[in-house]
């Protein structure tokens, strides 16, 4: 059976279409506050679901729980605070405080109404701290906080619109993933997350965890990345031709989620856990440095964080990295081959990388020929 | 935004549970009893969520999903 949302019931805060044009009307009285599209993405993910139980902006008390305890106030485990920043002077400008609602917009365009609950200020230093273990500034998780503004709002919200999605035909909601993998037959589903195109490490330890469950949801992350990463259709386009080529028809569904990645590495591991328990899976793939960045993490201490939650309620499966061991005849990971040195070819992403910059193909020991060809056909793969 | 903020509260358990799970817990990652004990409870109270009833979707919204999912191809 499919895993209970977390929380306990899947959130819906989207207003339903018949008052929606009564809400857009009378919302012109209210305040205003411009949000980035990264917000209005994020608000989006709240309406649907995607970030059950939370039904809008956090306001103090589980924020600093989050910061403090990896949980909200009421003890469900959560780890990246999903905030509403706001300049202490637009609030003053526009009269806002606690009690009043206002309406959230993206270049003009109304996205929510949000029921201001809270309005606190935070530390900029022990947040970057808390969630990215780290005040360096060339963290990007860091370099965000540093460029909030000084104050959250939080409080529920009504989502009525939202911002243009090129990739509309790849989105799926909560509950639409959760009635096709019915469909489907699965009874569990392992969730697998990437910021990257597919090479055959991901590959392989996507085909190991679908060998003990139902079906594979494939669940890349779309949005504003770092330069050097893929770019969100490069990402999309390689994994239908893997797809096409080497799965069962029945056994792997293709989504994206619409949200930026953090770079918070262990905390985001758990974030991304939760998203896809949300999504219906059972099970959540954990690799090597899961969403991290530089060496602001252990390599695997994305993996143990998951032992301080028991009751996170969706399974956790660990690997190691797996690679192509020449003496083997095929890829395997630490755990079953003895082979070491010129024996083994890792799919070295950094490499992999180097050479599709240079227009070439890696070798097939490291990346599928057709993924390859898909990602040389774009002229610029990569994020600039 | 210390330690001293998170928020506890007492309860009481028997002497010699509290003795049995303090020498359970020598030489694990465990620093405390009361750290186990949240650790145990929140288990037992997950798997008791689990046991519960998934939720079920109204006809008309799986219908209206099932369609959206056929015209994207996910559904045949």
């Amino acid at each position: 059976m499919l895993p209970r949302p977390h929380g306990g019931r899947l959130v819906n805060r989207v207003t339903p279409g018949k008052e929606k044009e009564a809400i857009l009307a009378e919302s012109k009285e209210l305040p205003n506050i411009n949000i980035s599209k990264d917000t209005a993405v994020d608000l989006e993910n709240i309406a649907y679901g995607v970030f059950s139980p939370l039904e809008g902006f956090m306001c103090q008390n589980d924020y600093i729980s989050v910061l403090e305890s990896l949980r909200l106030e009421d003890d469900t485990p959560w780890t990246i605070p999903v905030v509403l920043d706001v300049g202490r002077e637009v609030l003053t400008e526009k009269g806002i405080k606690a009690g009043d609602t206002v309406t959230l917009a993206h270049n003009g365009k109304v996205i929510a109404l949000l029921e201001v609950e809270d309005i606190y200020t935070f530390d900029k230093n022990v947040h970057a701290e808390k969630v990215f273990k780290t005040t360096d500034i060339n963290h990007p998780g860091v370099v965000k906080t540093r460029e909030m503004s000084n104050c959250l709002l939080g409080g529920k919200i009504s989502f009525i619109q939202g911002v243009e999605n090129p990739f509309e035909k790849y989105t799926l909601c909560p509950v639409e993933t959760r009635i096709l993998f019915r469909e489907l037959g699965w009874k569990t589903v392992v969730g697998f997350q990437t910021r990257n195109a597919p090479h055959l490490g991901h590959e392989y330890v996507q085909k190991t965890a679908l060998t003990f469950v139902d079906g594979l949801f494939i669940n890349p992350v779309i949005g504003r990345k770092k330069k050097g990463d893929f770019r969100d259709e490069v990402i999309l386009k390689a994994y239908e031709e893997l797809i096409r080529n080497y799965y069962l028809k029945d056994k792997a569904v293709l989504a994206i989620l619409r949200t930026e990645m953090r770079y918070a590495g262990p905390r985001e591991a758990i974030f991304h856990a939760i998203i896809r328990k949300n999504f219906g899976c059972t099970h959540f793939i954990v690799g090597r440095d899961h969403a991290g960045v530089g060496n602001y993490y252990k390599p695997y201490e994305a993996q143990e964080i998951f032992n301080e939650f028991p009751d996170l309620g969706i399974t956790p499966i660990f690997f190691k990295q797996f690679y192509y061991c020449r003496k083997c005849y095929g890829y395997v990971n630490e755990r079953i081959c003895p082979h070491n040195g010129d024996d083994i070819i890792p799919p070295s992403g950094t490499k992999i990388r180097e050479m599709l910059i240079q227009g070439k193909t890696p070798p097939k020991e490291m990346m599928r020929p057709e993924v390859a060809e898909i990602i040389l056909s774009f002229e610029k793969p990569f994020v600039e | 935004m210390g330690e001293s903020e998170r928020k506890y509260t007492t309860v009481s358990i028997p002497v010699q549970l509290y003795e049995k799970i303090k020498q359970r817990i020598e030489g694990t990652g465990f620093t405390s009893v009361s750290d186990y004990v949240t650790y145990v409870l929140r288990e037992v109270l997950a798997s008791l969520e689990e046991e519960e009833k998934e939720e079920v979707f109204s006809k008309e919204e799986e219908e209206k999903v099932k369609e959206r999912l056929r015209a994207l191809g996910y559904l045949d």
